[in-house]
């Protein structure tokens, strides 16, 4: 089973890196971006059977920091 | 009796040496070298110190990794059961991803990484770590980091400040640290994290020698427990 998790930092989370990344895309021009956030995404191959729970907890301990992270689990089938 | 530490070495640990001389010039016995894999501590530890470095390269997060090795099993256990435990710069974020500290050490707010001493305010002298200074004293240590951003939400910081756990504080923000916090002290105060690299500043030679105080009071404070 594929397995995406898209790690992003929570609102709120000063990000400096999607701050440069801002800048950069005025600095080429480009008009009319309120904001970017920059995230992770971290593609698993899975045994079919792995519960939802072992999927958290995954996230949980390793994947994600809780304490500035959010996640988001999708399974790719 | 001899005074039994221990620092533990990461692949990627660039500092585990430097912290080792300080302890040995302080205590006057070489601490004991423990690899992240070993998956027991020496018995009877006075003192455990994480030092700084990029373990495992900073792979996902700075800490992430190492915060999962075999050897931080039982670092956590012995923070636990009192026994001090000291991190520098990565080892401060080793302990935040560990969940042995609050909060999260994010990228410099500047993006640069940042090398050179900062004043430090001595916020809690009260601590075993702090001993040895006097509270509000005005100290300088080098920085040497890319991820030395403290952050935690608000009603963390309160309570961490509520309850004297800011060690140190930034006398100039150099990295976007939240209310200018550079140490932070667990609830029982046997774990220290700090961004500032104490152990730079041992010697005349290091260009100044205001860490000295952290492991000589450090020292005392276990000699008068």
């Amino acid at each position: 089973m594929k397995i995406r998790v898209l790690v992003s930092l929570k609102p709120g989370v000063l990000d400096p890196q999607g701050r440069a990344v801002h800048h950069a895309l005025e600095g080429l021009g480009f008009k009319g971006v309120d904001d970017v956030r920059i995230g992770r995404t971290v593609e698993l191959d899975v045994a079919d059977d792995t519960s939802d729970e072992a999927l958290n907890e995954m996230c949980e301990k390793l994947l994600a920091n809780t304490v500035i992270e959010n996640y988001k689990i999708e399974k790719l089938g | 009796m001899a005074f039994r530490s221990a620092v533990i070495t990461f692949p990627g640990s660039n500092c585990d040496r430097d912290m080792a001389v300080a302890l040995e010039q302080v205590s006057g016995t070489a601490p004991f070298r423990v690899w992240h894999g070993d998956a027991e501590l020496p018995d009877g530890l006075d003192f455990i110190a994480l030092p700084g470095g990029f373990s495992y390269g900073d792979y996902l997060r700075s800490g992430a990794m190492a915060a999962n090795s075999p050897i931080m099993r039982e670092v956590v256990r012995a923070a636990d059961r009192g026994v001090p435990v000291l991190g520098v710069c990565n080892g401060f974020q080793v302990l935040t991803e560990a969940r042995l500290l609050p909060g999260a050490l994010m990228r410099n707010a500047s993006q640069h990484f940042i090398c050179r001493n900062v004043g430090l305010k001595v916020e809690n002298a009260d601590s075993l770590f702090t001993s040895g200074y006097v509270g509000g004293q005005e100290i300088s240590i080098p920085v040497a980091h890319h991820d030395g951003n403290f952050f935690a939400d608000e009603e963390t910081l309160d309570r961490i400040e509520g309850e004297g756990r800011v060690a140190f504080r930034y006398i100039e923000n150099c990295n976007g640290s939240r209310r200018d916090i550079a140490g932070v002290l667990n609830k029982a105060g046997n774990v220290l994290g700090m961004m500032p690299h104490p152990e730079r500043a041992v010697d005349a030679a290091h260009g100044g020698t205001d860490g000295l105080m952290l492991f000589e009071g450090a020292m005392k404070a276990l000699a008068n427990a």
